[in-house]
């Protein structure tokens, strides 16, 4: 019963959905504020049944109840209930409830958070955002309905959760992702709002930044996430793989961080405006680009699943549809749009402008490598794929020129920099780096140009932020000023230090490490590096719903025990799945892994032994630059205040 | 007016220029880096290339997988059911690695006729095929049919 119920709740939420997406889009044109006063209550309801419905999916699972199909393939009575719980977007069917859910949680934040909005320009985005979710409902319970029931030969026991699934980050990791991949259809429903209305001011950019900032956030939040699963659970030990789909993931946050650029620039003067809603557009298309590279199931990559061929078809027809819609419009509308203010070459606009461009490209660079194969395989059937040798040659450059800039763009001012004034401040600051640099290339024995490099890039940007936060207090003192320094202030330095340590995480950790794979009998050891893995062989394991083999590694420093390390080989019986789990000792400055591979003969096992240096700095990098977004986002000149009387002429209340 | 519209083309030009040369760059890297997948009965009628790094896919042959006494040295058959080519690789070998599983390996092809890979991939899914693999298969006629699979998963 309480399934039918959930389905039922689906599809009153598409009716609602549809409500939303017509009536007060309609209103908006003819003007009549009681069409547009729907859209919040429609936009409203639809959460409600939305969250109803997933309530019921979640019943499903927590109660075992196998004789829903999708319960059945994804779940089993022995897991634990935490799984049980994640199991929900563990597959497609779920996690597309889980996408229309977030989207119907996005629509519900914007219709309680925008009330500052004229009520026409909320009826649009609200409008637009009923689209998307008409779109993406009509899929979910044409294509894929997570409550259909199985009518004859009710399994027993369900089939279980992919073990590769079971694990936190992948219970966090889906739904982080999907706030960051649906967030952004926040910022295009703004844009399309925007365009809709022939006013792109100021104003429009202003409402629409925090919104960007935070899914941007998400996002990367998610990725990060993926990255950490990917190293831990996959058992490789690689952080990054540039794989499709990682890719379908980063695209959107490029280029979202490119529009939060953009967006500052347009509010703060008002230049770009054209190339801020294209942006916009671009970056919510890249998000649907990445569901139809997931669930379409074209291209082979490590994430790769089964799939079914028709959902790529709707998916890829509804992005072609809002992508084509949304290109069509602003071809004509925004020839409309022009720019007033001039700046000059070393303002802070040509700096954004510096940043966009750099982001843009290499967003396409990625773009191109991942749909190149896909492309080529149409047009010619020649099956192939790229390497990561040509991403790392086309980002690694780009994102050096990006670091570059970035320090220089956080000192310049809007409208005009004075040359003299800049080349003041940074001169010191390029002068440390340097010296940095310098120091780093001849002391260390493993160092070489990159490490170098990345050294300097990030002495850059962190003292040219530094350097900044003392001219920004100069007048009231440090200790007076630093509490008068805004939010958003704050959180563009923290986002663009975890910038820098990402880099340096990156290039210090892809530099340094060391790797081998060896066959070990109990007993033996292995010096690796500065430390020495001695094997001490397996025992049994038995876990709640896994067997399997124990290993136990000690690993020694200078005569010293450093960690005691347990690496995991598990069956799970029920998907008869085998699974590497690895055991890492964590520290800031290196990572020791080890994983177990398959056992040999005379009780030997292939054994995978890592020193990873400074790994942990790409994920507190990361975090930083999520944290930093997250910060601004919360500014006060964001909240709710008082309308401008211009932009009130559009409301009736 | 004219000055304007000179700068405009001036930017116009620029940006079209930079833009070329960038997209000339990416596909000359581009194409440095592809590994082109070839099918086992390809690789036996000689149309790969020796020396190069390409991605060939198929079945593990029942019964082939030899591993070394004292390393992590293993070799074994990848069959698209017409022909078979021997595969060697050096390293720990995927969990869902086992003989009749489809996977894709990337490695040289050397003279001995023997591809020498270092990376195997095998897929999470136990019903997933990869879809090269299914291409050499359906290439060699060996399966009529897509097999269904039931499961799939998030990324």
């Amino acid at each position: 019963m309480i399934p039918e119920l959930g389905l039922f709740a689906l599809i009153l939420a598409l009716c609602l959905a549809f409500v939303q997406a017509s009536i007060p889009l309609v209103g908006a044109w003819r003007d009549d504020w009681r069409w547009m006063m729907l859209a919040r209550p429609a936009a409203w309801g639809q959460f409600m049944f939305l969250v109803f419905s997933f309530t019921c999916l979640a019943h499903a699972f927590l109660t075992d109840d196998f004789t829903v199909a999708y319960v059945a393939q994804n779940s089993n009575s022995m897991l634990p209930w935490y799984y049980k719980f994640s199991a929900i977007w563990g597959a497609h069917e779920g996690s597309m409830l889980l996408w229309v859910l977030i989207l119907a949680g996005w629509t519900f934040a914007v219709s309680l958070g925008a009330r500052q909005l004229p009520e026409t320009m909320l009826a649009r985005v609200l409008s637009v955002m009923g689209i998307i979710s008409t779109g993406f409902l009509l899929f979910l319970i044409g294509t894929s309905n997570p409550f259909t029931r199985i009518l004859e030969n009710i399994p027993a026991d369900g089939h279980d959760l992919n073990p590769l699934l079971q694990d936190i980050g992948l219970i966090v990791h889906p739904p982080m992702l999907y706030m960051g991949y649906v967030g952004f259809s926040v910022a295009f429903a703004f844009a399309i709002a925007a365009l809709l209305d022939g006013k792109l001011d100021a104003a429009w950019a202003r409402w629409s930044r925090p919104w960007t900032t935070v899914a941007w956030s998400f996002l990367g939040i998610g990725i990060a996430l993926g990255s950490w699963w990917a190293y831990a659970e996959l058992g490789w030990g690689s952080w990054w793989f540039w794989d499709p789909v990682e890719n379908a993931s980063f695209m959107p946050w490029l280029v979202g961080a490119a529009l939060i650029h953009s967006l500052a620039a347009t509010e703060k003067r008002g230049v770009f405006k054209s190339w801020t809603v294209l942006l916009a557009i671009a970056t919510f298309s890249l998000s649907l680009l990445g569901t139809f590279l997931v669930r379409s199931g074209v291209l082979t990559s490590v994430h790769a699943f089964a799939t079914d061929p028709s959902r790529g078809v709707f998916v890829l027809v509804f992005m072609l549809t809002v992508v084509g819609g949304s290109l069509t419009l602003f071809a004509l509308r925004a020839t409309a749009v022009k720019s007033q203010a001039s700046f000059g070459i070393w303002s802070r606009e040509t700096l954004l402008l510096v940043n966009n461009l750099l982001l843009s490209v290499a967003a396409a660079m990625i773009l191109l490598g991942t749909l190149y194969p896909l492309i080529l395989d149409a047009l010619t059937g020649a099956k192939l794929s790229v390497g990561p040798p040509y991403f790392n040659a086309m980002f690694v450059p780009l994102m050096a020129l990006l670091m570059a800039a970035s320090a220089v763009g956080m000192l310049t001012r809007w409208r005009d920099t004075p040359t003299r004034w800049l080349g003041r401040m940074l001169a010191p600051v390029l002068a440390v780096s340097l010296l940095v640099a310098l120091t780093v290339a001849t002391q260390h024995d493993r160092s070489n140009w990159a490490v170098a490099g990345v050294c300097l890039l990030a002495t850059w940007i962190m003292l040219a932020g530094l350097r900044d936060i003392f001219d920004k207090t100069r007048h009231k003192g440090l200790f007076k000023g630093l509490p008068a320094l805004s939010r958003s202030y704050w959180g563009m330095h923290l986002a663009h230090l975890g910038f820098a340590v990402c880099a340096l995480g990156a290039v210090l950790t892809t530099v340094g490490s060391v790797e081998r794979e060896q066959r070990m009998t109990p007993g033996t050891s292995i010096k690796l590096g500065a430390y020495n893995f001695a094997f001490n062989g397996v025992t049994q394991l038995q876990g709640p719903n896994y067997i399997g083999d124990r290993g136990s590694v000690r690993v020694m420093k200078d005569g010293h025990e450093v960690a005691m390390l347990h690496p995991e080989k598990r069956v799970y019986p029920v998907q008869q799945a085998i699974m590497t789990e690895a055991a890492i000792q964590g520290g800031f400055t290196r990572d020791l892994f080890v994983a177990l591979g398959e056992p040999l003969a005379d009780d030997a096992w292939a054994v995978r032994l890592q020193i990873k240096p400074f790994v942990r700095l790409i994920w507190l990098g990361a975090t930083m630059m999520a944290l930093g977004g997250l910060l601004a986002a919360t500014d006060r000149r964001y909240r709710a205040r008082k309308i401008e009387p211009t932009l009130n002429a559009g409301i009736i209340e | 007016m004219t000055l304007t519209r000179k700068k405009r083309m001036l930017w116009i030009l620029s940006l079209l220029c930079s833009a070329s040369i960038a997209t000339a760059f990416a596909l000359a890297a581009l194409q440095e880096n592809i590994n082109l997948f070839y099918t086992p009965t390809q690789i036996v009628a000689g149309e790969a290339p020796m020396g190069t790094r390409i991605r060939a896919g198929g079945l593990v042959e029942e019964g082939s997988l030899n591993r070394a006494q004292d390393s992590l040295e293993v070799r074994f058959g990848v069959t698209d059911g017409a022909r078979s080519i021997i595969v060697r690789y050096q390293g720990i070998l995927p969990d869902l690695f086992r003989e009749g599983q489809g996977i894709v390996v990337l490695g040289k092809l050397e003279n001995d006729g023997k591809l020498y890979a270092d990376q195997v991939l095998a897929k999470h899914d136990e019903n997933y095929m990869p879809p090269e693999t299914l291409h050499a298969l359906k290439q060699a006629k060996t399966i009529r049919q897509i097999p269904s699979s039931k499961q799939e998963s998030t990324e």
